[in-house]
């Protein structure tokens, strides 16, 4: 841990909103470890007034597995930092959402380090932005020697409500192992003008049918989560906000 | 009942429609045909408020009501449903949630109390049965992995859900078996053949005519209406052509 504020320059850190993050420095490292064979479900849910820095450093033994959650629906910059190694056979399940407006930031950054083989992860990130406001991923898988039959997988997309609200995503992967299944798929676009008119056109107002379709596409990120109602109950209500 | 007076339109500057009048009274069926191109699904679409159909002159009053100063949603509300050629796939979200918010908010737009959850439901099952769509359909994303057929079966759940004064069904039969055709059809009678309804049915094939009998077709060209007859002109239109029979 360093007391240095990070630069723009630090590419973890490019997007960040630095005068935000600077009375949160330095952030301390939250400790996720989870022994050989152990199972563990936990959600993160931001959703205050103030800013927000957090840095989870995961390890998970050998057929641990962990299903990570994490809402951004707080009202200020908000960074949630995971950094996961991936022990032989474990599994790393991670979905997070972002619901951003006015000007603010918010930003998830992993790196999942495959570290032994036959580890899974599966990264699923879900953000809306509105207003001028900026969601960020920086997401990096990487495959450590050896680490063969690795399976990791990255889903990312990023929905924008307005045209000054941004969404900047970067999946990455380095890979130094064989027989590695490795997909990301990544995409920031806007609600679908079809769909929207096709509810407008059974009657559904213009809110409503934005918010229907954001809830689904929220939904993405908190499938099969232990804590999936409590979630998705408090992404809608930042949705509305968000609107 | 529905009123187009020299409806005037353009898509991307491109003026589609060029002075269309129309009038069709509650109880009537009446059928557009029209080459491709023609500008039927424009009028469908215009109709119904689609951003990007730019009415440019005209009027269209739906039982009085001016229906080009509504949004397209209280279109909805003040009794137009629009079936669409190509329905559109909305992931995540089920047929049963969509419709249900749909008709609730067309009910709260007209001041009357929303459907409970159990209503709402043998309503949906009742028009399922109608159509002869598996109800299981219903919970599935909003078209999502439907066949064609299955799509244009599922529009007309939907009219029979929401139930509304005035159906533009636009191509409604393509892309339907013959077995289909008649359930949709059959469905269409059951659903809007009221006198207090009516329907425009835009088509390219006479075959559906043989299940729903039409008052008048017309023949849209050019982006107006050039000719008008009853059920005979639609045959004559599938033996002759649109060019021979409405030069
Ligand atoms: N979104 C669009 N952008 C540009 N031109 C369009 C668009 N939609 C339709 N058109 C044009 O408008 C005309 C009428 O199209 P349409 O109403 O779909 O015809 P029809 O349904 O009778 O086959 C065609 O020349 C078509 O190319
Ligand atoms: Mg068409």
């Amino acid at each position: 841990m360093t007391a240095l504020l990070p630069t723009r320059k630090d590419e973890a850190y490019r997007y960040a909103d630095l005068d935000a993050l600077a009375p949160l420095w330095p952030v301390a490292v939250e400790r996720i470890v989870l022994a050989d064979g152990e199972q563990r479900a936990l959600s993160i849910i931001e959703s205050g007034q103030a800013p927000v820095a957090r840095e989870l450093a995961v390890v998970l033994g050998k057929g641990a597995r962990l299903d990570l959650r994490v809402l951004n629906a707080g009202f200020a910059y908000a960074r949630i930092a995971v950094r996961a190694e991936l022990g032989e056979e474990a599994e790393f399940i991670f979905g997070a959402a972002q619901l951003a407006n006015g000007q603010q930031v918010q930003e998830i950054v992993t790196e999942v380090l495959h570290a032994a083989p036959g580890a899974i992860s599966r990264q699923t990130v879900r953000s809306v932005a509105g207003g001028q406001a900026t969601t960020n991923y920086l997401g990096k898988v990487r495959v450590a020697k050896g680490a063969d039959g690795t399976d990791g997988e990255q889903s990312v997309r990023a929905m924008l409500l307005d045209r000054t609200a941004k969404a900047n995503a970067k999946p990455e992967l380095e890979i130094f192992a064989d027989d590695v299944k490795c997909a990301h798929g990544c995409a920031v676009g806007e609600l679908d003008a079809g769909g929207l008119f096709y509810m407008a056109s059974r009657g559904i107002p213009p809110e409503q049918a934005k918010a229907l379709m954001l809830q689904a596409f929220i939904a993405e990120a908190f499938a099969g989560a232990a804590d999936e109602e409590a979630l998705l109950a408090q992404a809608l209500e930042r949705l509305g906000e968000v609107l | 009942m529905l009123n187009i007076d020299n409806l005037q339109a353009t898509v991307a500057d491109k003026p589609i429609l060029k002075g269309l009048s129309l009038s069709i009274n509650a109880g009537e069926i009446h059928v557009i045909m029209g080459p491709n191109g023609a500008g039927k699904s424009t009028l469908a679409y215009t109709l119904g408020g689609r951003p990007g159909y730019e009415v440019t002159g005209g009027s269209a009053m739906l039982d009085g009501q001016d229906l080009l100063a509504l949004d397209p949603h209280e279109r909805a509300a003040a009794g137009l449903f629009l079936g669409f050629q190509y329905p559109v796939e909305i992931p995540g979200v089920s047929f049963v949630q969509f419709l249900r918010e749909a008709l609730n908010a067309q009910r709260k737009g007209r001041g009357e109390e929303p459907l409970s959850g159990g209503e709402f439901l043998k309503l949906a099952r009742e028009k399922a049965a109608l159509l002869r769509l598996d109800m299981d359909m219903l919970k599935r994303p909003v078209n999502v992995g439907f066949s064609g057929g299955e799509k244009k079966r599922a529009e007309m759940v939907q009219m029979g859900i929401l139930d509304p004064k005035l159906a533009v069904l636009d191509e409604t039969d393509s892309g339907l078996d013959i077995d289909a055709l008649r359930v949709v059809g059959d469905g269409i009678n059951a659903i809007m053949r009221r006198p207090d309804k009516a329907v425009l049915l835009i088509t390219h094939y006479q075959r559906l005519l043989d299940y729903v009998k039409p008052d008048f077709v017309h023949v849209l060209a050019g982006g107006r209406i050039v000719k008008t007859g009853g059920p005979e002109l639609a045959l004559q239109l599938e033996e002759e052509g649109y060019e021979a029979v409405a030069a």
